[in-house]
């Protein structure tokens, strides 16, 4: 009986559902190692502002008797997480400001802190609120920024990111990746039971959506270069894989290639109109480019060897990809348009699915030193690598649009987990989902 | 270690009837019938299960209780003494040159299809968790293509054979160590009948 069960729950393979709104699975997102000597920071508490209300006006219309987000513990969250910055516990305040006649600098520089951020978050009826927020010089007890931006009550956290991407710009004179999102793929149950989704969560871990759901495994997330679609590919035909384009509002998605063998590894062009994928279909795995409007298909590589994981360079004109052409997987590097590879690694037996910075200077890859396999990151110009992590199964690194971060997969015990690694290496933070695996993390592009 | 290995895969089937259990929550979900062909589908679906079973060469026994329940009697594939009952190829690491000890059991089943023009294989090409995803997904189907070659040169005909590859994402053992790490590096034969 429970056999005849079996055979009829694995015959409808595949699964597709939006989950619009729901909160699960959420990302929790830990610093395991920060810089020393992180920069002190005070974020005070916003104030919660609410106009008279006309007693009148219809309980919908009334303002919420709290501020439904905490915009400031948001904004910690953010600056805590890239290990750069220590801000201080509310709880140790010494006064908690929300203008600038407010303030008393010495209340601040007690704490060594370099920079106070005061703000108010204010009803404004119909469930549009204000933001304002002003950035300090603790030391020279001088402004250094100041913004008002408004808000409907499902943006407030999308807004707060926008003002930790303001004070971190400021701070750091890097552009901040707060408001991007991850797209990666869990794997839970065992057996038959087994279950892969694709989701995409804020940069934060917050609100993971699903995007698929599938009985057979799903590799290799990318997004397009607008952040409105994202490519992957599944073996949820039999065993045989397939590309697929899926838009991430209306979750509709197209079959990009279906032939033959397999056919894995998408990487969106910079210019959004082509695909990059690995094709099996003439015998071996081979690099072809796909014109996403036109379907046709260009054979950038031709030989006996594995050719795959393909991943453009921020100009558009070469493609990196892993071949064991020499023996052992490297990274090559062909013209788009077709041409001779070039070999791009020779350091160490195995470097595989590299990853472009968008500056175009960096790629991380995976690396095998001493039998682990390892994040590490090449400079382009001078060949020389440096690696970032101490795992033994790192993969699918993937950098974050701002070039600072490179989030990646890792092993701990049994459990598939996501990391993230700064450039420098100084910084590592660890991502885990409440249970099963989580794995093929894929930063997307800034928000346009 | 290798204890512990054969403890899982004994318990496979006791998995399984778990994940039937549990069946209800698939309720929610919603089938947009994308996938192609249902009854293939399922069909492969439990071979594959099955098939891990059958991975590790010491649960011989639990293997042949498998293919008692659904067996078919007389057919030469049903003999759990004939070489046809190994149907899983193992490889080194990164390599899909065929091992001298597996080349009998490709011959067999080459012979086998030879002589049974109605029957068909899928080779499930496997690789070990090292190294990134997509490139294993590639070796397991270089894995896979290497047996079909031998296959084919021995009499079997292409329209046979379907070769598939899951790489690193169907694992036969679920160990870290290198005896797991062995299990894993395999082309699996699974007949569709």
């Amino acid at each position: 009986m429970c056999k005849i069960k079996l055979l009829i729950n694995t015959v409808s393979g595949f699964y597709l559902l939006l989950l619009a709104g729901t909160v699960q699975a959420v990302l929790n997102i830990e610093i395991t190692q920060g810089v020393e000597g992180a920069l002190p920071v005070s974020i005070v508490p916003f104030a919660w502002e609410v106009p008279p209300q006309n007693p009148q006006m219809p309980a919908s219309l009334a303002a919420p008797k709290t501020a439904p987000v905490d915009m400031a513990a948001i904004i910690s969250a953010d600056l805590a997480r890239t290990g750069r910055f220590d801000p201080l516990p509310p709880k140790d305040m010494l006064a908690r400001p929300n203008a600038d006649s407010q303030i008393n600098f010495s209340n601040w520089r007690i704490f060594q802190s370099e920079n106070l951020v005061v703000g108010t978050l204010q009803y404004m009826g119909a469930d549009r609120y204000k933001i304002r927020f002003r950035l300090f010089d603790v030391f020279k007890g001088k402004q250094l920024e100041g913004f008002s931006l408004s808000a409907s009550g499902n943006n407030l956290r999308r807004v707060a990111h926008q003002v930790s991407d303001i004070i971190y710009e400021k701070l750091t004179g890097e552009r901040g990746a707060f408001t991007t999102s991850v797209a990666y793929v869990t794997a839970a149950g065992v057996g038959n039971a087994r279950r892969y989704s694709l989701w995409i969560a804020d940069a934060d871990g917050y609100g993971p959506q699903s995007m698929m759901r599938s009985r057979e495994p799903i590799l290799s997330p990318s997004w397009s270069p607008d952040g409105t679609r994202i490519a992957y590919s599944s073996l949820e035909d039999n065993g045989h894989q397939i590309v697929f384009v899926q838009s991430i509002a209306s979750g509709h998605r197209d079959k990009v290639s279906s032939h033959k063998g397999i056919n894995g590894a998408p990487s969106w062009s910079p210019d959004g109109k082509s695909l990059a994928v690995t094709l099996s279909k003439d015998g071996n795995p081979e690099i072809y480019v796909i014109d996403l409007t036109s379907k046709k298909q260009r054979r950038l590589t031709r030989h006996w060897a594995i050719d795959t994981e393909p991943t453009w360079t921020p100009d558009g004109k070469t493609i990196i990809f892993t071949s064991d052409r020499g023996g052992r997987p490297q990274l090559y590097q062909v013209p788009s348009n077709g041409g001779k590879a070039k070999r791009l690694t020779f350091e160490g037996k195995y470097n595989a699915k590299a990853s472009v910075s968008r500056d175009g200077k960096n790629v991380a890859m995976i690396h095998r030193v001493d039998g682990k396999y390892r994040v590490a990151v090449m400079d382009l110009k001078s060949g020389n690598l440096r690696v970032l992590t101490d795992g033994s199964l790192d993969e699918s690194p993937s950098f974050a649009p701002n070039g600072g971060m490179i989030i990646y997969a890792a092993s701990v015990g049994r459990r598939g987990i996501l990391k993230a690694v700064s450039v420098d290496g100084n910084i590592h933070q660890r991502l885990t989902v409440p249970e099963g695996d989580v794995r093929e993390p894929a930063w997307s592009p800034f928000p346009e | 270690m290798k204890l512990w290995t054969k403890t899982v895969l004994a318990m496979l089937p006791a998995l399984m009837l778990l994940g039937c259990g549990t069946s209800g929550e698939v309720e929610e979900e919603t089938d947009t019938g994308v996938s192609s062909s249902p009854s293939t589908s399922g069909q492969d679906s439990s071979a594959t299960t099955s098939g891990v079973g059958s991975g590790d060469a010491a649960s011989g026994e639990s293997m042949g209780e498998q293919q008692q329940e659904d067996s078919f009697s007389g057919d030469p594939l049903d003999d759990p003494s004939s070489l046809l009952a190994k149907r899983v190829v193992y490889f080194d690491f990164d390599q899909s040159d065929i091992k001298s000890d597996f080349r009998a059991i490709i011959q067999a089943h080459a012979e086998y299809l030879a002589n049974n023009s109605n029957m068909s294989v899928t080779l499930e090409g496997h690789a070990d968790e090292r190294g990134t995803r997509e490139y294993n997904i590639a070796l397991g189907e270089r894995r896979a293509n290497a047996v079909h070659r031998m296959l084919a040169l021995q009499g079997a005909s292409a329209s046979q054979v379907r070769v598939v590859s899951y790489g690193e994402e169907r694992p036969a053992a679920l160990g870290h160590d290198e005896d797991s790490l062995a299990l894993n590096r395999r082309v699996e034969f699974i007949y569709n009948r």
